[in-house]
């Protein structure tokens, strides 16, 4: 428990100054990246760690609240106003999604997800007249909150931080209460659960909804920050580049998904600046990750450490008992 | 009025009838116990008394109101809970957070996302009684994959009785237990206070008999007899069917 709460004070003192001791624009840039693909990745996390219900249409929902962002400013509407209809617009989306998915678990559900998921895109790219197809929408300015400017990378990079440290105490709240315990008890055995008085649709349900308000925060911190939106982002690598995130870190797991976003978006940015093929060096993490840690690299991680500590007191008991 | 009626039901999967016209009265604080061969629609006719099946016709009424075409999920809120023949529970939890979760599903805060789940003592002290009358107390906080089958079995009934049922379906309590797991789990079942109503599949007569008062012998989806336990055992169509001669 010390060392966890050392790790934890530790990682937020790195949060809190990174843009004091990190003076490259680019690499605060970065960490902005990381800290909304995270929160992307914690709400397709409470489905698919926390339900089991694994989606490959959620790009799909992000880049319906980027979208919608983009249309409410351009039709004039306040930033508070925008973003508050982006999230309207993302959980109706994602209600709708729930909906038709929902009639189905397992292959069924990620095909139903995919599917919506390329519906989504295939509107974003084809519907020209209303989507600017792959040309895409852009978007200006930024808003501010309290009279603060998010202009700059490190102001854009704190008011990220503020959201995404809301997201993760949002997600730790979840997963202890009796809705959550009730979503993993529909994960693990949803005969049993119904059996037991409860209702596993709407658990379901009420989950995706807040995967959804997630992925929408997600998608509108995107947009505010590549002040761009095109098809690309709806496309099916981005959906299963977050579900890759959430495997890699530790798919039900609380910090896992955020391990994850910061692996691929560090290798996506960071690395691929020095290595061409940067996509080989991606799948190979991966593989090797699947092979070593098939339960992510976090709980991966908490196992070896378990082991090598229960080695290390092992190993004076051992000398001990063989001097007497 | 009778704690559960069965009246004429019927369903067939395809072209097999897997039951056919069950009737079945079972009066407050029964005991009874349903035998028969394998394939005879024992289990098929709980997993319709539940309603996680439903039938093709007929009705099944809980102390006189007519549950047939309530939800599965609705029926534990009337008073019904049941037991499985394979054991079905949360591996990856403690014993405690099993019975925990049975009492959650009774209750209105299930819904709730906002509450810490560790801090419901009333909840937690409840799940600690239910797992001190099948004497699991000692052990609340194992993991559940660090039990017995026959603890497993111990932390199942705890789940039904956890919900305060009035109708309690065991789907073969016994199936898997050794001679002494056997004989707790038979403690167990004897001291089940009589305001609960049991019905109970069990192949193994020698703990069964002494259990049941009234027996219903399923043969091919329909209840060839029914009786006392003495009518049944010495009826010929039991000994040609079950018991064997």
């Amino acid at each position: 428990m010390t060392a966890r709460l050392a790790v934890l004070a530790l990682a937020a003192a790195l949060l809190v100054t990174l843009p004091f001791w990190m003076t490259s624009i680019y690499y605060i840039n970065v960490a902005s990246q990381v800290l909304f693909y995270a929160i992307f990745a914690l709400g397709l996390n409470v489905i698919a760690g926390y339900g089991g219900l694994v989606s490959l249409g959620h790009a799909g929902l992000f880049g319906i609240a980027s979208y919608a962002t983009g249309y409410a400013l351009a039709a004039g509407f306040g930033h508070i106003a925008a973003i508050l209809i982006s999230l309207c617009v993302g959980l109706v989306a994602m209600a709708i999604y729930a909906v038709l998915s929902l009639r189905a678990t397992g292959i069924g559900f990620i095909m139903i997800t995919l599917a919506l998921g390329q519906i989504v895109w295939g509107l974003a790219y084809r519907w020209i007249s209303v989507t600017n197809g792959d040309n895409g929408i852009n978007l200006h300015g930024r808003p501010e909150p309290f009279g603060l400017s998010l202009s700059s990378a490190s102001s854009f990079y704190y008011a990220t931080l503020v959201v995404f440290v809301i997201a993760v105490a949002a997600v730790a709240v979840f997963v202890r209460s009796p809705l959550g315990a009730a979503l993993m008890g529909t994960r693990d055995q949803p005969r049993r659960m119904n059996a037991l008085g409860y209702h596993v649709w709407a658990i379901r349900f009420w989950a995706c909804m807040l995967s959804g308000l997630l992925t929408s925060i997600s998608g509108i911190l995107f947009v505010y920050y590549t002040q761009f939106i095109s098809p690309q982002t709806l496309a099916l690598t981005s959906s299963a580049e977050v579900l890759l995130m959430v495997i890699s870190g530790g798919a039900g797991t609380l910090v896992g998904p955020i391990v994850g976003a910061a692996l691929v978006i560090i290798i996506k940015s960071v690395v691929s600046g020095f290595i061409e093929r940067w996509n080989m060096l991606l799948g190979a993490i991966f593989v090797a990750i699947v092979i070593l840690m098939p339960e992510g690299l976090v709980p991966g991680s908490a196992r070896l450490w378990r082991l090598m500590r229960r080695k290390m007191s092992a190993a004076p008991r051992a000398r001990a008992e063989a001097s007497s | 009025m009778s704690a559960l009626t069965v009246t004429d039901l019927r369903k067939s999967f395809g072209g097999l009838r897997v039951t056919r016209g069950v009737n079945l009265n079972v009066e407050r604080g029964e005991r009874r116990l349903i035998i028969g061969p394998n394939g005879a629609g024992k289990t098929t006719l709980f997993n319709l008394i539940t309603g996680e099946l439903t039938p093709d016709s007929g009705s099944v009424a809980l102390f006189g109101s007519d549950i047939t075409r309530a939800p599965s999920r609705r029926r534990p809120h009337l008073g019904m809970a049941r037991t499985y023949q394979i054991i079905t529970l949360f591996p990856n939890d403690t014993i405690i957070h099993n019975v925990c979760l049975a009492l959650l599903g009774l209750s209105p805060i299930r819904w709730n996302p906002f509450l810490d789940m560790r801090r419901q003592g009333h909840v937690v002290e409840q799940a600690g009684e239910a797992l001190a009358r099948v004497g699991l107390s000692h052990i609340a906080e194992r993991p559940l994959s660090q039990t017995s089958y026959g603890e497993r079995r111990r932390v199942e009934i705890a789940m039904a009785l956890a919900q305060n049922p009035k109708v309690l379906l065991l789907d073969e309590p016994f199936a898997g237990l050794s001679i002494d797991e056997r004989r707790d789990v038979h403690q167990l079942l004897l001291g089940i206070p009589r305001d609960v109503t049991m019905v109970m599949i069990e192949h193994n007569m020698d703990v069964a008999l002494e259990f049941a008062e009234r027996i219903t012998l399923l043969h091919f989806g329909e209840v060839i007899v029914e009786g006392t336990r003495a009518e049944v055992v010495a009826d010929p169509r039991t000994r040609e069917v079950y018991l064997g001669h």
